[in-house]
């Protein structure tokens, strides 16, 4: 529906610096993810899109227009607040049809646009609810079709899930994103829950201390992170430094580890997610995998999956593997990881 | 230890009778005075309505009512539009001196009213605005204020600014959002705020006793002039009607502040 973008934003609070020279593309009809542990900037961004916040310096282009001078009532937002903001004095109905209101719909419209963002959103027959009455996923709900209601250029979603608990945030996880699909609007939405970045959007900004570390697609972003910031944020990783020549680092205590590509330089880093592990005997051949022996030194057995901390010459390591039905491997037990060159990913440190 | 609890409840209560009865005793013989026949406050209590009847007949104290009326309901209507909205500005916006007003805001609540009232007579004489029911207006205004600001802040405070802001969000304008968002949540403390501001007028002697120019009175200054010049149970008789209508204002007050509490 819209198209944003942010150019050389800049907000300082006192000494603190919110957003530092941030400049990022929203693509019409993305859904798009600012990821970042809390005071990283990523809500006082958002803030800034819906008109909240002024910036010191940038801009924030709707469609391609500066928005500097246009108040947040009139940039034709949409936004879901972290605790839904529901006006308490008015019922689901008059919740819902605020935004139709306040632009003068005649009734009968109104009546017609707030039934159908209701089944949307699928909560058809509480119409007559005080938000008070309602469930915190209710309540969630109602807080979208808000702000869906007027078919706005833009949804800005504020931790939506946050206070929702796991399962009902799995749900609303996979409602989000087929009502955005459904309806077909820009969304930007900031979270610091990495799996409800990877599993809702469509490309990931990853934010910290103001500043952009990485932008890309999910999968992209996950499996090539640019630095140990984005590699330990957005889910977990293993670590492996030392002195790099060509595509192998000399890991004190473990020898030459080979890496995917060719590495910078004289110092390199490389991040191994730990699902990309896996544990051998201790005399099994690497067949052109990386090897580290080491003893397993904690087992974390979670149904699905097991989770091993094995100790190494290196430092420990964390293996995650696919409970496949083979025997598990005991604690204490004297083991290898092995994991392939290509999935040793060199980042920043 | 049973028979001690006991006979402590029983003194207890037998304390707050005793702290209602030195309070309500002379409200109640006032009271009870003003149907009683003889003009000396004699007894026995002999029943009748003629001080009621000849309060009505009494031109200056009517005058004087109605006059009480119009200015405490005009400063209420006043006060708590100006009030509500420096409320508003204050937890709001951010600005230059803004702490600064808020705490200039509490000095005229606790500044004792004879010396508000003396300066105000000094000014209006000074600035030619003078004496009369628009001086009382103004100095009614002027101290009701504080008060209308104080508890329309209060409430304010508790609501927070998320709601404007996803009222904004949804396109209202910043008076939509006022209107369709602020006030029905701030009612209560409007109202509250709306019951001081017309307590603060209608209770009010100090202030205006001395802006009212001769001739032109309200009912407090007019009751003091008539005790002046010699009881009568007229006198009780229109206090207890000032006493049921401030009672009523109060009771009002009590179950709007209770509401405001709920939510």
């Amino acid at each position: 529906m819209s198209a944003v973008a942010a150019r050389a934003v800049t907000k300082r609070y006192g000494a603190v610096m919110a957003l530092d020279d941030v400049s990022l593309d929203f693509p019409d009809g993305i859904f798009f993810a600012l990821l970042g542990p809390s005071g990283s900037g990523k809500t006082t961004l958002l803030r800034a899109i819906a008109g909240f916040v002024e910036p010191d310096a940038g801009q924030i282009l709707i469609d391609g227009a500066d928005v500097a001078h246009i108040p947040a009532h009139r940039r034709h937002i949409g936004m879901v607040f972290q605790n839904y903001a529901l006006f308490p004095h008015m019922s689901v109905f008059d919740n819902v049809a605020f935004a139709l209101a306040v632009r003068g719909v005649a009734r009968a419209e109104r009546r017609r646009r707030v039934a159908r963002m209701l089944e949307l959103v699928r909560l058809e027959g509480l119409e007559g609810r005080r938000p008070r009455q309602l469930s915190g996923g209710q309540q969630q709900r109602v807080a979208l079709a808000r702000a869906l209601a007027a078919e706005p250029g833009v949804l800005l979603l504020d931790e939506p899930l946050g206070a929702l608990d796991k399962r009902l945030r799995q749900e609303m996880q996979i409602e989000l994103k087929r009502i955005q699909r459904a309806v077909g609007t820009t969304a930007i939405f900031v979270t610091h829950d990495q799996e409800e970045a990877l599993t809702l959007s469509d490309r990931i900004a990853i934010v910290d201390n103001g500043a952009l570390v990485q932008v890309g697609a999910p999968d992209r972003v996950y499996e090539r992170p640019a630095n140990r910031f984005a590699a330990a944020f957005l889910g977990d990783a293993n670590f492996l430094s030392g002195p790099a020549r060509g595509a192998i680092v000399a890991v004190p205590g473990l020898g030459p580890v080979r890496a995917a590509a060719v590495l910078a330089g004289p110092q390199a880093t490389l991040a191994v997610r730990p699902e990309k592990m896996r544990l051998a005997a201790a005399d099994a051949a690497p067949q052109g995998a990386n090897r580290a022996p080491g003893r397993v030194a904690q087992r974390v057995f979670s149904g699905a999956s097991v989770t091993y901390v094995v100790e190494t010459a290196a430092g420990p390591l964390r293996v995650f593997q696919r409970n496949g039905g083979e025997a598990l491997a005991e604690e204490g037990a004297e083991v290898a990881v092995l994991w392939s060159p290509q999935h040793s990913v060199a980042v920043a440190d | 230890m049973r028979g001690a609890e006991r006979a402590g409840a029983i003194l207890a209560r037998l304390w707050l009778a005793l702290v209602l009865v030195f309070l309500y005793l002379p409200i109640a013989v006032l009271a009870l005075m003003g149907f009683n026949e003889s003009v000396h406050y004699t007894l026995p209590f002999e029943f009748t309505t003629r001080w009621y009847e000849a309060l009505a007949a009494n031109r200056r104290l009517v005058q004087a009512g109605l006059n009480s009326v119009l200015v405490a309901l005009a400063n209420t209507a006043i006060a708590t539009l100006l009030g509500t909205m420096a409320a508003f500005a204050l937890a709001r916006y951010r600005f230059r001196g803004r702490s600064l007003l808020q705490l200039m805001l509490l000095p005229p609540i606790a500044i004792p009213w004879l010396i508000t009232g003396t300066a105000m007579l000094v000014l209006f004489f000074w600035t030619g605005i003078g004496r009369g029911l628009h001086a009382m207006l103004l100095g009614h205004v002027a101290l009701s204020l504080p008060y209308v600001v104080v508890v329309v802040g209060a409430r304010l405070a508790s609501i927070g600014p998320e709601l404007e802001e996803a009222a904004a969000s949804l396109g209202a304008s910043p008076l939509q959002s006022f209107l369709r968002v602020s006030v029905p949540l701030l009612a209560p403390g409007i109202v509250a705020a709306a019951l001081f501001a017309f307590a603060v007028s209608f209770d009010q002697f100090v202030v205006s006793y001395f802006l009212a120019p001769p001739g032109v009175s309200v009912l407090p200054v007019e009751i003091f002039s008539a005790i002046r010049k010699g009881f009568t149970p007229e006198v009780n008789a229109v206090s207890t009607i000032v006493i049921l209508v401030s009672m009523a204002v109060l009771a009002a007050f009590a179950r709007l502040a209770r509401f405001g509490g709920e939510r």
